[in-house]
């Protein structure tokens, strides 16, 4: 019953409409179609990361290093359109996913071949990733100016009335929505962060299917990290700082389970609306933004008690009322 | 139930071969720090000065404060990614406080209540409704941060009475200051806490097996309520010592060292799993990581090009015992 009629996204999907009615009655303009498109293009890039999070949350990994790995493709091809002007966008566009998916593997290898946790790995990754930003570019900016109009008008271009960016978002809900709900790799991964030892059993290889899960995290990474700078027009050493965070916080809202196995891409979408709508909303309500952190904060902590609820009486682990009375 | 002997998991890990390597990792690690020590005394002129030294102590005293009490709470199977951000609120509740005339004692009292406050409240959403660490203390990153940013907007707090500055600035003896003080207190607290009490033993015992804790007559719920409340009140501290050192808040203060605070325990060989790992380790990494900062800094090695370093020591430290037991154990496969 509960699998035809997904309680979670429907909840959720009414708590993001509340809130937007609750906002559209102080202030009608912002359901305004055109508004609305523009608050869903600054959520974007939100969208795709939480896509890739979230298969890697699935796996039962955390990669934190999605923001620092967005903020060194996207100065890697900022300097590169330096360097080479000419060079056309569908070159750009796969140097990025090609430099993201690359870190990604790093990721993916330490955890496959040297089985260390991957919230140890990602957060060195994390931290070298920013370091090398700093040393290719000596903590310089490169400025709008300084890049080819092509370069920055790409995520701009507007297509059928929204922006390229926008549409870049929904055709990556699209293919994964149809991966992890049509292919074999959606489904193994599924496996893996369920039930890891029944996965081995079935014949899925976990380790390496957390590799395509960091593969797949990294390659989005590095596909918005030259959408952000592009559309931004500027690359510096902090661009996203903290960002993964934010990314980690839209996957909890929409219902993946952090110790992996259960959520859906329409779960991540939905996190990643709500933490963007909650962010565009605030300045036209006449709330000071300073509010946002303690907003996202708090809705954090409600979804993942309301998720852990609905899921308690499931009773997975035997002794868990045992362990609960205590 | 009663006569199986359920606690047998903690003696074995101990003398078990992985808890030998983290032992002789340790001495590894000493070794790592006085090398770097004497590599940097060669590098540059200005390193062997009694006050320069002292000062490079700032780099990891805060840090490592909170990294004891994090060390256990990583040994029993939880994280708190929330100590910065309680840092920043009990910071801010600080200089509301000054604001309105609180002296120096108010000032210190004011810092631990709201610290072992956010304690509680992660400590609540763990223990009591039986949620994930990591989400819960994300969540309340947000949301103690938020509540800075609430209250302070983009203003700061400065004006600290003169006599507060002592918790951050002030010297002990010749060139030892009151955070080193503080730091090799703490230091010693959480050594015999965690290492000579039942109550050590029993954070391993649930790292290794909650489960089985349990059934030996752990309260494990209780126990980890505590370590939240042991972060929060050590996030309190530092944040005593680090607003008294700049003499003003920001909501933006100690932001990001919540995963130093991380890196430096997992560098002292404590597994990010749990169950294993020693106070020393983390003293030793505290050490680590303050010269390499020091010393890089000293060869005008900017800022963000240590944390290369930094995050290739994080992952090379738990890479290469992985690595030699791989190319050990290759003939025999």
């Amino acid at each position: 019953m509960k699998r035809y009629i997904p309680l979670r996204e429907a909840i959720l999907g009414a708590a993001i409409l509340t809130l937007t009615l609750l906002v559209a009655s102080r202030f009608p303009g912002f359901i305004a179609p055109s508004n609305l498109a523009n608050v869903f293009n600054d959520t974007a890039p939100l969208i795709i990361l939480a896509l890739g999070q979230m298969v890697v949350i699935l796996t039962r990994c955390i990669d934190l290093s999605v923001a620092a790995n967005l903020a060194l493709t996207g100065m890697a091809v900022a300097m590169i359109n330096v360097a080479l002007p000419g060079l056309p966008i569908p070159v750009i566009l796969t140097i990025a996913v090609l430099m993201g998916a690359f870190m990604g593997a790093i990721n993916g290898l330490l955890v496959w071949k040297l089985s260390i946790p991957p919230i140890v790995v990602t957060l060195g990754t994390m931290t070298i990733f920013r370091g090398i930003i700093f040393l290719i570019s000596d903590g310089k900016w490169v400025n709008s100016h300084e890049m080819s109009p092509a370069f920055t008008g790409f995520p701009r271009t507007v297509l059928l009335g929204l922006p390229v960016l926008s549409w870049v978002a929904i055709l990556t809900v699209i293919v994964f929505g149809i991966m992890m709900a049509r292919t074999q790799s959606g489904r193994s991964i599924f496996a893996v962060g369920g039930n890891p030892h029944a996965a081995v059993y079935t014949g899925i290889d976990v380790g390496k299917t957390q590799f395509w899960a960091f593969v797949a995290s990294g390659a989005l990474a590095g596909l918005t990290g030259y959408l952000w700078v592009a559309r931004y027009a500027v690359a510096y050493v902090d661009i996203a700082g903290g960002f993964e965070l934010e990314v980690v916080a839209a996957c909890v809202i929409g219902g993946i389970s952090i110790a992996g196995g259960i959520g859906t891409v329409g779960g991540a979408v939905l996190g990643a609306i709500f933490l963007g709508i909650v962010k565009n909303a605030l300045p036209v309500v006449d709330i000071s933004p300073f509010w946002q952190l303690a907003i996202s904060g708090s809705a954090i902590l409600i979804a993942v008690a309301f998720n852990a609820r609905s899921g308690r009486n499931k009773g997975r682990v035997i002794l868990k009322s045992a362990e609960a009375t205590q | 139930m009663m006569d199986t002997p359920t606690t047998r998991h903690i003696p074995d890990r101990l003398n078990s071969r992985a808890a030998r390597i983290f032992k002789s990792w340790e001495a590894l690690l000493l070794a790592v720090a006085i090398a770097i020590f004497v590599v940097n005394s060669f590098a540059s002129p200005y390193f062997l000065n009694a006050w320069n030294l002292s000062d490079a102590t700032f780099n990891f005293t805060e840090k490592a404060m909170i990294a004891f009490a994090m060390a256990l709470l990583i040994i029993a199977g939880e994280i708190d990614l929330s100590v910065a951000s309680i840092i920043a609120l009990a910071s801010t509740a600080m200089g509301l406080a000054m604001q309105h005339g609180a002296g120096t004692p108010e000032l210190v009292i004011i810092g631990i209540t709201v610290g072992l406050l956010c304690g509680a409240f992660n400590g609540f959403f763990v223990t009591v409704l039986g949620l994930p660490s990591i989400v819960v203390t994300i969540g309340t990153m947000s949301l103690f941060r938020g509540i800075s940013y609430i209250i302070l907007g983009d203003g700061s707090f400065s004006g600290y009475p003169s006599s507060f500055a002592w918790f951050g600035q002030g010297y002990i003896y010749w060139v030892f200051t009151v955070e080193m003080l503080l730091f090799v207190i703490i230091a010693v607290i959480y050594g015999v806490l965690l290492h000579k009490t039942n109550f050590g033993r029993a954070v391993y015992a649930i790292g290794n097996n909650p489960t089985g804790a349990l059934f030996s007559g752990i309260r494990v719920q209780r126990v980890k309520f505590i370590l939240f409340l042991l972060t929060g009140l050590m996030s309190g501290i530092a944040a005593i010592c680090l607003t008294s050192r700049l003499g003003s808040t920001r909501p933006s203060i100690a932001s990001g060292m919540e995963l130093e605070v991380v890196t430096m325990v997992v560098l002292g060989g404590v597994n990010i799993l749990g169950g294993s790992g020693t106070i020393p380790g983390v003293v030793i990494a505290a050490f680590v990581m303050g010269l390499v900062t020091f010393g890089l800094g000293l060869l005008n090695v900017p800022g963000l090009v240590m944390s290369i370093f930094i995050g290739l020591l994080l992952i090379g430290v738990i890479a290469l015992p992985r690595l030699w037991t791989m190319v050990a154990q290759r003939p025999k496969a």
